[in-house]
């Protein structure tokens, strides 16, 4: 069994109709439970769930603070390549759009490492598009040999491997691992993934597993929410997050709640949700989960993460750039997508100070 | 005659023991040493960043504190002795709290790893003070292996619920020829006071005291708490009586 059998599941339960007759005693006694079952996380996640934001966010933030302290984690991402065999309406590395690619050398990626070193952060998050071609399993091995020679934490958020080849990179120093699924909806997945192996669902969705199986030490997921109905999105997400927790229990699991941002392309989103959507999604994650980490990226505005802070939030990128070389290249690419919150790796630690909160900078240590 | 503890070789006048995580910023950390007046305190080594200035936890710790670093992100035995040599090699002293910890869930120890890893530790010159849930076999086996302390807890960690454990740790107390520190759980200086009046020989705080509004203050309140606390346990507390003295004796024939 593994977490696809559980979409198939849910597949045939009506959420919509459901979430039509979800009442304020519900949410209220959902909301107030020591202990939130699937059910109870559902129902938080329906539109009357949206009446309780300051009750939930109150909740949140106690148990935020009590299971993780006052302190926010930083990283920062680094592309290594844009080049991308995917077809996928809603992303800017889509194989058809025409621009400027680029996979960093090995001298590349040392410069790009050092200067995002002197920044003081300790934790990378590595980026590729989806061409075995442009950036193979020993391309990635030697980038990690060079990465582990300036950072003391690095995550993968590339595409789905094989449980060896996640063996091969933890051997290496990887030690964390990204991967969305994007939306969960099984035809709306099909339906934006034109073509290129991302079409294959399951393999992606199983990944995690493998990922957990090969020994990494977290497991970092989500959906892009505005590709499909946030609100199913967003239970899905949840339960899988659950099912990593309980099955690896070793792990540390991880949630992004990344909104689709604009970019290369003229892709329609269903429904983005708005901020008080995004705010909901969250303290919903957090009553269901309150030991899972929470990721806000800086697609979201320097405000907005300010004030998520004390909502649930542990773990915030800073400094970033989506495209490859952004960090000290000339000759970098296009991104893959806009950021919003432009501010350096000193704001943003400035920004956390200011609220009360400890930017932590190094969380683990290369063994 | 003066209350020392005696751990590892080292003689300690105050029993709270501090830990350094959860603080929402690192400059109050030096304050909160001193109103705790701790002489030990606990810093992940995940978190020790060596070459950050301004970053470098070990910054504001005091000098005259002991240092202890935690194996904290140790999943197995191996990864807590590779983590205990690292804060070694870094120059943090002989001293390690073992932390291993498979279940994220609700961050209950691994007893059995953490045995195998205090005997690699012990052997290898260290002073270990392994955390570990209350169980007389897993303490005696600590005992065994070296173990300079048990430090057993009273709830998981970081949940401030007391000690939920307290029948199990008045065991260790009563059969443990070590000294037993109660470690996590303690959210209210009166659940700390409560540990030391048992019995225990020290405790542990951090998050209570880290996510206080007023960290500086809730530390020296735990200061007290462990002082009366302790005083208390010296001065031997009168018995406590299950039933009130019953008006009408059932054994009153036996005059």
């Amino acid at each position: 069994m593994t977490f696809f059998d559980k979409v198939l599941e849910h597949e045939q339960f009506d959420l919509q109709q459901f979430w039509s007759t979800v009442t304020d005693e519900m949410v209220i006694k959902s909301l107030n439970k020591q202990s939130l079952s699937d059910k109870d996380f559902l129902i938080l996640l329906a539109p009357k769930g949206a009446g309780y934001l300051e009750n939930m966010a109150q909740k949140a933030h106690k148990l935020t603070v009590q299971n993780f302290g006052k302190v926010i984690f930083l990283y920062t991402p680094m592309y290594l390549s844009s080049y991308c065999v995917n077809r996928c309406t809603y992303c800017g590395f889509n194989v058809e759009n025409k621009f400027l690619r680029k996979t960093l050398t090995l001298k590349e990626v040392g410069m790009e490492a050092q200067a995002i070193s002197k920044t003081g952060l300790k934790h990378i998050l590595v980026l590729t598009g989806e061409s075995r071609n442009h950036a193979n399993l020993q391309y990635l091995l030697e980038c990690g040999e060079i990465l582990k020679k300036y950072f003391t934490s690095i995550t993968i958020e590339i595409y789905p491997m094989e449980t060896e080849e996640y063996k091969k990179l933890v051997k290496a120093g990887v030690d964390s691992i990204t991967i969305y699924q994007e939306t969960y909806n099984r035809t709306r997945y099909d339906a934006v993934h034109l073509s290129g192996p991302k079409k294959d669902y399951g393999y992606r969705l199983e990944a995690a597993e493998r990922a957990g199986n090969a020994g990494m030490r977290s497991i970092n997921i989500g959906a892009l929410l505005g590709l499909s109905d946030w609100r199913a999105d967003a239970f899905l997400t949840g339960l899988h997050a659950k099912y990593l927790q309980d099955n690896f229990p070793g792990v540390e699991i991880g949630i992004s709640l990344p909104r689709l941002r604009p970019h290369k392309g003229s892709f329609q989103p269903v429904s983005t949700p708005e901020d008080r959507d995004l705010v909901q999604t969250m303290l919903a994650f957090r009553l269901f989960l309150p030991r899972v980490g929470i990721t806000i990226s800086t697609r979201e505005s320097a405000q907005f993460r300010d004030n998520l802070m004390k909502l649930g939030v542990t773990k915030m990128s800073a400094g970033s750039s989506t495209e490859v070389g952004g960090h000290s290249q000339d000759n970098k690419s296009d991104g893959q997508f806009e950021i919003s919150d432009n501010r350096s790796v000193a704001e943003v630690r400035e920004a956390i100070l200011n609220k009360g909160y400890q930017p932590v900078l190094k969380d683990w240590q290369y063994l | 005659m003066e209350d020392i503890l005696k751990i590892g070789g080292k003689e300690l006048s105050n029993r709270l023991f501090l830990g350094t995580g959860k603080f929402p910023n690192k400059n109050i950390i030096p304050q909160v040493i001193k109103s705790s007046e701790t002489q030990v305190v606990t810093v992940a080594v995940r978190r020790v960043d060596l070459n950050g200035e301004q970053e470098n936890i070990l910054n504001y710790i005091s000098k005259d504190c002991i240092l202890m670093p935690n194996t904290s992100g140790a999943r197995n035995a191996e990864e807590a002795v590779r983590i205990a040599q690292i804060a070694r090699a870094a120059g943090c002293g002989n001293w390690i709290k073992i932390e291993v910890i498979n279940d994220n869930k609700y961050l209950l120890p691994d007893n059995y790893e953490t045995i195998k890893a205090t005997e690699i530790l012990a052997k290898d010159g260290f002073v270990v003070l392994p955390y570990v849930s209350p169980d007389l076999m897993v303490a005696k086996a600590l005992v065994d292996a070296g173990a300079a302390a048990v430090m057993p807890l009273g709830a998981p960690i970081g949940s401030n619920r007391g000690l939920q454990t307290k029948e199990l740790i008045r065991i260790l107390i009563a059969e443990i020829d070590l000294p037993i520190i109660v470690d996590a759980g303690i959210g209210k200086p009166s659940q700390a006071a409560e540990a030391m009046e048992m019995g225990a020989d020290a405790v542990l705080v951090n998050t209570a005291i880290a996510t206080a509004e007023d960290a500086v203050k809730m530390a020296e309140a735990f200061n007290l708490a462990v002082k009366a606390g302790r005083l208390a346990y010296l001065a031997g507390p009168g018995a406590e009586q299950l039933y009130g003295e019953a008006s009408s004796p059932l054994t009153d024939f036996l005059r």
